[in-house]
């Protein structure tokens, strides 16, 4: 297993995604001898686990049962452990196209956070390309660091533990694109320019509130940045169902009788309607996404 | 310094090069050819002066069509006007705030004044100008700009580009498939260097080009196309190294239910299978129920197949008719070699992601597709419409072998930020199509739910997919 590479067979110290039911899902890691408890009942590693096909079904002890999945970076985002407010796939799937993300890409990200946009960057700049990413949360950086030697990814990725908008990226006149997920986009913009190939490349800037978007696409038009754009994509997920409309009844249809007398009322059964529903509650809003073009210096 | 010479040769314009022509938010995909006549944005001229520029660099259209390279930051706006007013209420419309005629501007421009001059002189005859507030003025200029800024920019193909330029001016031959859902389709579906993904798509080879783009030369990418042949115009576009296209098979859906049977002989005689029809019982066939590819189409492939057949002096007929019945022989010996190939890589079933967008009913072409797929593997089904995803939604539940199924779309709105000027903008895209995507899963249980408990690995079926015809 790997984040980047797909494997048929579950290997002891790999992570695994378990698919617990609609919307449920949480990851373990695999290990010989080990036990996870899931509502359905225990999983015993080293005989359901290991060994076994990616894409299977497992019957726990209580009868139930589980499918187990090949990590992808977006499974990886559902069920990662939270140590920050992270980015979600709609976001990161916009991001990496916008910033014209591919394998050989080099790219600087701030701040690193829990990971969730890392691991997809990294899948899409394997094999050859590498991600500098920044936190100065020297607990999350270490934790970062530990799951991408555990996920098969340490070899592209270099996490550094400073101050973005103080000490920039570590890196300078190497990168293709930069992501800046941090509360003050602006103040690290320059920094974000020095990271840059000198002949250019794609910036994105992610922020929840327009103020800050507001003085990040200043410090990028001061900069000399160019393509300044703004947008937001939000996801609507569709609940596929059968609905059943009723029919009035009308009462008895006297023109009806009167053609042909022997046809009677037939009692009125509700029509099935194969539909789909709008979620009650929807995300209205994770943040504004700022791309801009650094042009060649 | 010398090492930054050789660096900026990677990113200079060479002929024969696929580029992208930007003004403004229009984009245009052209190839660079010696004294072709390009028309874009209602102006002509010839890209022979772009050649040895670097991509990203915009150029001034001067007489006769010829590029420029533009002058680094010319003095931005014409007229830094100092005065301003603060409100409207004195702003009359008469329709006589302009002093210069049509053919004053006509004149000008036959002087060859510069845009920004040109500019200048209906800014300076404008009576309203100076009485409009400051946002008003930039707007004014910003809109006359626009018409008279004679520019164009030359820019290096991607997905993101060819996508936006596809939505914008021909989304109908993409099946309306705006950028950020193929975005959301090339990261659901996981694609990414080193997979064998599987490609059905009639969106004229943008899907096919960025799936490429993400797996940038290593693994493979399958084809599945209906009708005569791939449609991949798009592709060309991208302009990928020559080492890319060694990545690219392509099958035909119509010999799909052959090659499930096991029935597929790798020899066929023509394009049209019979075998197909004899193999394929039990199946839904999707390429039969819509034969008609609309002949633009099955033009574009006999050009692409193979080089041109069609063009030599009419009098050697005779040669002629000969050597193509030779072409055809060594073209149809070379299409029963793709297809082998491209069968030799389906059979295995092991395909690591499935994407789908197209103008054919998703339904079977999703059916039968999924077969190819390994378990837990990504798959994404693209349609501009609901309901057809709707029910494949509904079979997918019925039929088993999936998880994580989601139906979704994706709602894209721009803003303008400008210094008190923040919005969003004005007209936004009504909709980008559909979305189904999901996992697969291995069919049916493997076999006695008893033998788990035995310290050993429990037997691992290698054949999860044929369970679920």
């Amino acid at each position: 297993m790997s984040f980047v590479e797909y494997s048929d067979l579950i290997r002891d110290g790999d992570v695994a995604i378990v698919y617990l039911g609609h919307e449920s899902m949480m990851h373990v890691k695999v290990k010989q001898g080990a036990q996870t408890q899931t509502r359905y009942g225990v999983i015993r590693h080293s005989s359901d686990l290991i060994g076994r096909r990616y894409g299977s079904k497992v019957t726990c002890s209580k009868g139930g049962w589980v499918y187990v999945l090949h990590p992808t970076p977006e499974l990886w985002t559902v069920t990662l452990p939270h140590r920050t407010q992270i980015l979600y796939t709609t976001d990161i799937a916009t991001i990496t196209m916008m910033l014209e993300l591919k394998p050989g890409s080099v790219v600087c990200e701030s701040g690193t956070g829990s990971g969730s946009l890392s691991h997809a960057i990294l899948r899409s700049v394997a094999p050859t390309g590498h991600l500098h990413t920044v936190e100065f949360h020297q607990q999350r950086a270490e934790k970062a660091a530990e799951e991408f030697k555990e996920h098969g990814v340490d070899g592209l990725v270099t996490v550094r533990n400073q101050d973005v908008c103080k000490d920039g990226f570590g890196v300078s006149g190497v990168a293709d694109a930069v992501f800046l997920d941090i509360p003050s986009p602006w103040e690290a913009v320059g920094h974000a320019k020095a990271a840059m190939k000198r002949h250019g490349g794609r910036v994105c800037s992610f922020s929840p509130c327009i103020e800050q978007v507001q003085r990040t696409c200043e410090a990028l038009a001061e900069e000399g940045f160019e393509e300044i754009s703004t947008l937001e994509v939000l996801l609507r997920v569709h609940d596929v169902r059968t609905v059943y409309l009723p029919l009035p009844d009308f009462g008895a249809d006297v023109f009806a009788q009167a053609r042909a007398d022997g046809a009677e009322t037939k009692p009125q059964t509700p029509v099935a309607l194969k539909t789909t529903t709008p979620p009650r509650e929807m995300q209205g809003h994770t943040g504004y996404l700022t791309f801009a073009t650094k042009p060649r210096t | 310094m010398a090492d930054n010479v050789d660096e900026d040769a990677l990113y200079r314009i060479k002929e024969g090069d696929y580029v992208v022509l930007q003004r403004g938010d229009v984009f245009k995909a052209v190839q660079i050819l010696p004294k072709k006549k390009v028309i874009f944005e209602k102006q002509w001229f010839f890209l022979d002066n772009a050649v040895g520029q670097l991509y990203g660099s915009t150029f001034d259209i001067v007489s006769g069509g010829t590029l420029q390279p533009r002058k680094p930051k010319d003095a931005e706006s014409p007229a830094d006007a100092k005065e301003a007013g603060t409100d409207n209420r004195n702003i009359q419309d008469d329709g006589k705030s302009q002093k210069l005629t049509r053919d004053d501007i006509e004149n000008f421009k036959e002087q060859g004044l510069t845009d920004q001059e040109i500019i200048q002189q209906l800014v300076d005859n404008s009576s309203t100008f100076i009485g409009k507030t400051k946002y008003a003025q930039d707007k004014y200029i910003k809109k006359k700009k626009k018409k008279y800024e004679n520019i164009v920019t030359i820019l290096k193909p991607s997905c993101r580009i060819l996508a936006l330029m596809y939505h914008g001016r021909e989304p109908g031959k993409i099946c309306h498939l705006r950028y950020d859902t193929l975005a959301q389709m090339l990261t659901l579906a996981n694609i990414h260097a080193g997979s064998k993904v599987l490609v059905f798509e009639t969106c004229a080879g943008l899907l096919l080009g960025s799936v490429m783009e993400r797996m940038g030369g290593y693994g493979s990418v399958i084809q599945m196309y209906p009708g005569g042949g791939p449609v991949r115009a798009g592709v060309e576009s991208f302009g990928f190294p020559a080492h890319f296209h060694d990545t690219l098979h392509e099958f035909p859906v119509c010999h799909v239910n052959a090659l499930l049977a096991g029935a597929l002989d790798a020899a066929p005689e023509g394009p049209d299978s019979t075998q197909s029809d004899a193999a394929g019982g039990e199946e839904p066939k999707p390429p039969k129920t819509e034969p008609t590819s609309g002949p633009e189409e099955v033009k574009m492939e006999t050009n692409s197949g193979a080089d041109d057949v069609c063009d030599p002096e009419k009098e050697a007929r005779e040669k002629r008719i000969e050597a193509k019945a030779e072409e055809r022989k060594a073209k149809q010996e070379e299409k029963r070699r793709k297809l082998a190939s491209a069968a030799a890589l389906l059979e295995g079933r092991d395909a690591d992601g499935l994407v789908i967008a197209s103008r054919f009913h998703p339904s079977p072409v999703l059916m039968g597709l999924l077969k190819f797929l390994a378990p837990s593997r990504p798959f994404v089904v693209y349609s501009q419409y609901k309901e057809p995803l709707i029910e494949c939604y509904t079979k997918l539940k019925e039929q088993g072998g999936t998880v994580n199924l989601r139906l979704a779309d994706t709602w894209l709105r721009h803003y303008q930020v400008l210094p008190n000027r923040t919005h969003p903008v004005l007209l936004m895209s009504g909709g980008g199509g559909f979305l189904l995507s999901g996992t697969t899963v291995a069919a049916d249980p493997p076999r006695p739910a008893g033998a788990q408990r035995a310290e050993e690995p429990a037997p691992k079926r290698l054949k999860v997919t044929d369970a679920d015809g």
